[in-house]
Order: structure tokens, then sequence, then C-alpha cells
């Protein structure tokens, strides 16, 4: 008796697929919560990262607070916030942004940061303004690393959103609980195997796009 | 308060079990990750798909993992070496890229004179390689340690004590000032740590120290 | 100076690469039909001591925490291992010895072992608990009056304006009601399934995975659930006027605490055991629970004065 021959034939079992807790309603559950917590923490991490590493200004400062909300524990986050908000999805989708935010930020400004200061000197020379140097100059060369640290984030979250299942109906992370509760240890790893297969396809996606948004002529140095 | 100084002892000894478990994990992965980079590094090839199943390792969500590694390692479920192995594993995928990069860093100019000067192979790893890569590969191992010290706390999920016992204690109590302490206790080490590394970082690249710091970056 | 770029280089070829070989390290290392959880390492901490653990439930450690103390009392070697997470964390490790005595639950226990059973009665439980002990090469010491098992409540709003005094009221509430719940209730007897069966109650689910926890109270505050199944012992039934449905028809086993313990228990410790299980009372169980929740008391203190005020220390 293999475990994870038990866990494939879970996963591969027709009467686990289909209807609300069917493993496909669950992957498009966990690709939601996934998708609105990445998107949440992008609209706040993202603009703030390119004006920092455009400004240079605040760095330290929002460097030092990336780094306290990375050591925040998800569990103690959850937790606090399941209490304050109530079951449902608020409460963990709020962690999961606290959690995809600090990679976003570091991604942002280290891209802005990194985009060749000659190129940038010689489009201030050319008469453009600094809302078309971050836009025409600064985002496109560091889309490169930006989009690593989205992808970054995108991993976190898609192997944390599990835990949204600790307080509401929602995504792969309840095969996880149900099956640790109740011992059925080939659900519990078929979760886990549906998460990280999840996780792959995504990352593949992000990386696809990353190269694409390689510049084609000329290699930017690394 | 009332509550933290009524349960001080309880709190620093959970405080130092959190310690226990995650310094060896950072430590077991910085050392795994260096030979990762290198092996990268060396053979680009090799490395793109060691680094490839290093990053994959980090996309296993954590609590299957604490069940999973007992099955694969024989050891006890609750034992704190689970905890220490699976947290090494998701560091190592978080540095091993980093510590690639690292050595990629590396001046080539750098490394050719230090061969002129009749540097043997180990001898450049040692005395130029490393040191050199150390700026790069401190900001990876700081990452890796605020998030290992925060990811500990699942232990508690398991019965592997440490500061998250007051985030699970709390909760069921309904006691938000250990809820607090503990959050609080994780995040006040994660920080301590981090500047301990700083430290560290400065003692092993003092020559940074004299470079203007837009060089130094 | 974060660099969170690093996984740019990758192909997809490489990274499938990279899955093939997580995927055929994993199945080779666990070819073996090894058990994920009978690990234990046999060691019982040494010659002639007592190791006693706790589940990670406030309650039961002031329960363990009461052995304990009553134990050092007639010199008796103890060693405390409390706060070991679940169920599923701790049995395993009872049953390969590396822990001699551990406070467990009636019914919730024989579920464990049976959960076919059909048993609902204290003492038929407690009887059949006896058989599946042994079979397992373990003990069960003398089962306490003390009960702490799971109950349907509903707040007290709800239950006036529908007139809810049973489980069986429940048939007559003709809104939906959402019943949540840690998320084993789902498939066991007492969840969404029985309630059809044995009571003709139609819910829908949602999973809470606190155990009746300050979350669960809050969504039926909230009237995000209408259902939740707590604890009888627990003090947030009566701190937030919640309302226990009588169970007549028998959904949940009953469930009083009862120590488990390893076959070679010496009859001496056995004997402490015992006396401590018959000297505490259901209201006396509630009592211990709220002087943790509410003084925020550790669970040693807690257990120390409820032995002195039994006489047994």
């Amino acid at each position: 008796m293999s475990l994870f021959g038990d866990a494939l034939s879970w996963i591969t079992d027709g009467a686990h697929w289909g209807g609300p807790t069917g493993i496909d309603h669950r992957i498009v559950q966990h690709l939601l919560v996934t998708f609105a917590a990445v998107a949440l923490a992008a609209l706040l991490a993202l603009p703030l990262g390119v004006l920092i590493g455009h400004t240079g200004r605040g760095r330290l400062v929002v460097v030092a607070l990336a780094g306290a909300v990375r050591a925040v524990p998800t569990l103690g986050l959850l937790t606090l916030l399941g209490l304050a908000l109530g079951i449902g999805i608020e409460a963990p989708l709020l962690a999961l942004v606290a959690l995809a935010f600090p990679s976003l930020l570091a991604g942002a400004y280290a891209g802005v940061e990194a985009a060749d200061r000659g190129a940038v000197d010689a489009a201030r020379a050319v008469g453009m303004s600094e809302w078309q140097l971050v836009t025409r100059v600064e985002i496109p060369l560091g889309a490169d690393v930006i989009l690593g640290g989205i992808r970054a984030a995108t991993l976190q979250v898609v192997a944390t959103a599990t835990l949204a299942a600790y307080i509401s109906d929602t995504g792969l992370g309840r095969y996880l609980f149900s099956g640790l509760k109740s011992r059925q240890y080939d659900e519990m790893l078929a979760g886990a195997l549906l998460v990280a297969g999840l996780a792959l396809v995504l990352d593949l996606a992000l990386a696809t796009l990353q190269r694409a948004s390689r510049p084609t002529t000329g290699k930017v140095p690394s | 308060m009332t509550w933290l100084n009524a349960n001080r002892d309880y709190v620093l000894d959970m405080l130092l079990q959190h310690v226990r478990l995650a310094v060896p994990a950072v430590v077991v992965s910085v050392l795994i990750a260096i030979v990762l980079g290198r092996i990268a590094w060396r053979w680009p090839r090799a490395g793109t798909v060691v680094l490839g199943t290093a990053s994959l390792l980090y996309s296993v969500p954590a609590l299957p993992l604490l069940i999973v590694i007992p099955v694969l390692l024989g050891i006890s479920l609750r034992s704190g070496l689970t905890l220490v192995v699976a947290l090494a594993v998701y560091g190592t995928a978080l540095l091993a890229g980093t510590a690639a990069d690292a050595f990629r860093s590396v001046d080539a100019r750098v490394r050719e004179a230090a061969e002129a000067m009749g540097y043997s192979r180990t001898g450049l790893f040692w005395k130029v390689d490393l040191p050199l890569a150390v700026p790069v590969l401190l900001s990876g191992i700081r990452v890796v340690t605020v998030s290992t010290v925060s990811l500990v706390t699942i232990g508690a999920l398991v019965g592997i004590p440490s500061l998250g016992n007051l985030l699970t204690d709390g909760f069921q109590r309904d006691i938000r000032a250990e809820i607090v302490t503990g959050v609080v206790g994780t995040m006040l080490l994660a920080i301590a740590l981090d500047v301990l590394l700083v430290g560290l970082g400065h003692l092993a690249t003092p020559w940074r120290a004299t470079l203007p710091k837009a060089a130094a970056r | 100076m974060t660099r969170p770029s690093r996984f740019g280089q990758l192909r997809s070829t490489q990274i499938g690469l990279a899955l093939v070989t997580v995927a055929s390290l994993a199945l080779t290392a666990c070819g073996g039909d090894s058990d994920p959880l009978s690990s234990g390492d046999g060691d019982n901490g040494g010659g002639g001591t007592i190791v006693i653990g706790s589940q990670d439930y406030y309650s039961n450690e002031i329960i363990a925490e009461a052995y304990a103390q009553a134990l050092e009392a007639a010199d008796i070697e103890v060693q405390r291992d409390f706060k070991i997470g679940q169920r599923e964390a701790y049995l395993p490790e009872i049953e390969s010895g590396s822990i001699n005595l551990f406070p467990e639950y009636t019914g919730p226990l024989l579920q464990v072992w049976e959960p076919d059973t059909e048993a609902r009665l204290a003492d038929d439980v407690y009887a059949d608990l006896v058989t599946a002990a042994e079979d397992k090469g373990l003990q069960v010491l003398d089962q306490s009056p003390a009960t702490d098992q799971d109950s349907y409540v509903v707040t007290r709003a709800f239950a006036e304006k529908w007139g809810l005094e049973t489980i069986d009221d429940l048939a007559k509430v003709t809104d939906p009601m959402v019943f949540g719940a840690n998320s084993e209730a789902e498939n066991r007897p007492n969840g969404p399934k029985g309630l059809k069966d044995t009571y003709g109650v139609e819910v829908s689910f949602t999973p809470i995975e606190d155990g009746g926890g300050p979350l669960t109270v809050k969504a039926l505050e909230d009237d995000d659930i209408q259902l939740a199944i707590i604890y009888t012992g627990d003090p947030s039934i009566k701190k937030n006027d919640l309302v226990t449905l009588e169970d007549t028809k028998g959904l949940f086993l009953a469930s009083h605490v009862v120590p488990l313990a390893s076959e070679d228990l010496s009859d001496e410790a056995a004997g402490v055991i015992n006396k401590v299980s018959a000297a505490m009372s259901p209201e006396d169980l509630v009592d211990l629970d709220a002087r943790s929740v509410d003084e925020q008391l550790p669970a040693a203190t807690i257990a120390k004065d409820w032995l002195e005020k039994e006489g047994l220390l």
C-alpha cells in the first residue's frame, strides 16, 4: 500500500469530481481566491513599489515594513481576522493579501531600481516627463523582475490559500482539513498534490509571460 | 499585559522552543542551498533542473508536508525533526536560486586575477567566491530566516511546541492577549534574528564598509 | 536587496523534468507499506516515570494536570507532555507506548476505533470501549461522572423565535438553516446526514475548524450559521446564552471523561487516577473550564485549586 498511489487513485476516482464538493469546483474556488488575493495585494504593492524604486525615497521604511509583514505568522493573522470579521472568505482573503504583499513590493521596487541607469538618463535627456520615464522606460525594463515578484507571490498564495478552508467552505484546502481530521490521508495527500499541480501550472503560465516581457533585441545583462 | 505577566515562564519556554526549531532549519537550508547554488552555477543545464525542483517544493502546502515527512523518513509525527526538515525544505527552495545568483554576482575578473595568483580550486571557493557572494546570499538568508520563524508556528497544529501554541490556545480560550503575544513574539524574534544577520554580514564583508554606497549595491 | 526573480530562466520542459524528479523521489522513498503515524519511538521516558499527555485543548490539559499533580502527591514520578494537537497526532503514540496516560472522552474515542458503533448510552459506550482498548493493547480506567460531549446549540433568539427545545423541534423551522462544525462532522453520524436520517431535518453545512470555539460562537451570533456543535463543557454556552437542544433520539454518543492508559500502568497509579475521576462532576468540569477562559489562569493553578478543594492533595 503506497500512500502516494492511494492519493493518485483518490484524484482519478470519478466520484470525487463534479458537484459542489467536486475537485473541479474546488480548483475553480482555489484559483479565484488566489487571483483575488494577488490582485488586491498588487493593487497596493505595485504602485508603491514603483514609486519607491523611481524616487528612491522611503525605501528603508517600506522595506522594513514589508519585512515585518513577512514575519507575521499567517495562522495568527487568520485567527485574529477571523475573530474580528467572522466566518467566510473575508478573513482568509485579507491574510493572503498580507502574505502576497512583501514579494510584490520587493519585485516592483527592485525591478524599477534595476532599470539600466544609462537608459533612464538618456530618456531624461531627450525630455521625457517623469510619468513617461516610469511607464515607458523603467517599468518595461523592470518587467522581468516585477513579474518575478508576481510569480513568487502567486506561488506563496496558491499554497497558503489552503488555509481559507479553515473558516470557509472554499478551495482545495477542504481536502486537507477533512482528510487530516478524519485520518483519510489519501484524501489529504490528494489535496496537497492538486495544490502543487495547480501551482506548477500557474508558475508555467507566469514564466511564459515573463519570458515574453523580455526585450527581444539586445540582451539586458542580468 | 496581565496575561503576559502571569505566563511569562511559559512564553519564554515557547520562545526558546521556537528558536530551537527555526535556527537549525535556517542553517541546514543555507548549507544545502550553497551546495545546490554552486552546482547550478557550475553546470547551468543541471542547475535549471535542480533549481526548478527546489522552487516547486515551495508550492507544496505546509500542513500535508508535516504528515508526509514522517512517512518518508520514518520519524515521529510530533518530533521537532519533522518540522525542521519541512522548514529546511522550504528554506532551501527559497534560497537555492539566490545562492546561484550570488555566485554569478562574483566579478569574473576578480576570479581570473585570483586564479592567476595561484589559488587552487578549493582556495578560490573559500577565499574568493564565497566571501564575495555573501552580500547577495545574505539578502536571501534574511528572507528565509524571517519566513522560517513565522512558519514554525504551524507546528502547533500537529503538536510541535513553539510560539504557535499561543495562537492555537489563545484562539480556543478566546484570550486575545495570548494570540497577540504569539504574533508579536514571533515578529520580534524574526526581527532580532534579522538584525543579528545584518551584523554578521558586516563582519563577514569588512571591505564593503570602505566602499561608497552606490558601488556596494 | 531582495531579488524575487529567481526562477526567471526556467523553461517549461525543465520544470516538467523537475516535477518528474520530485515525483519519482517521492515514490521510491515511499515504497514501503509505512503507516504515516505508527512511528512513535516506544521510549516511555525512563524507568517508572509515567508520561502524561494532553490534547491541545485547555479543558483536557486541566484534567491531565490534575492527574499529574495527584500522582506526584502519591510520590509517583510523572513527565508532562501536554498540548499535543489533535487525536490523530497523539493516539499513535499512546498505542506505541511512548505516552502512558491520557485524558480521553468515551464516545469520540470509541468512534475512532469503531466508526460504525451503535452504542449511545454511557454504560454501553464504556463497555465497548473497554474491549476496544484491550484490542489495541491499552486499558481505560474508570469513567468519570464528568462529561464533555458534542451537542447541538442555537442562539437564544433563534430558539425563542421557533420554540426550540429538542433537536426534533428543528423540523418546525421553515427557513433554510446552515450548520457549522469541524469538517469531519460532515461525514459523521452526527452531521447533516444523521440529522436528516434520524430527525428528518435538512441543513446545509459549512466547515469551521475551531471545534466549537470562538469563531463558531461568532458565526452563530452573526447569523452566518444557525446551528453548531459545541462541547457541553464549554463555558461559552452559558456566557453567550446559547441553547443546547436535547438529543432525544441518541444522535450523539455519551462522552464521559475517561483515562486512557498503557496496559502496564501500576495498580497504585490507577487507584490514584480513579479517585480523581470519581471526584469530578460535570459541573466541576464546566467550572474548571470557565476559570481557564474567564480568569485566564494556567492549567496547573486551576487543577491544584480543584484537587485541594476535593481533598485529593
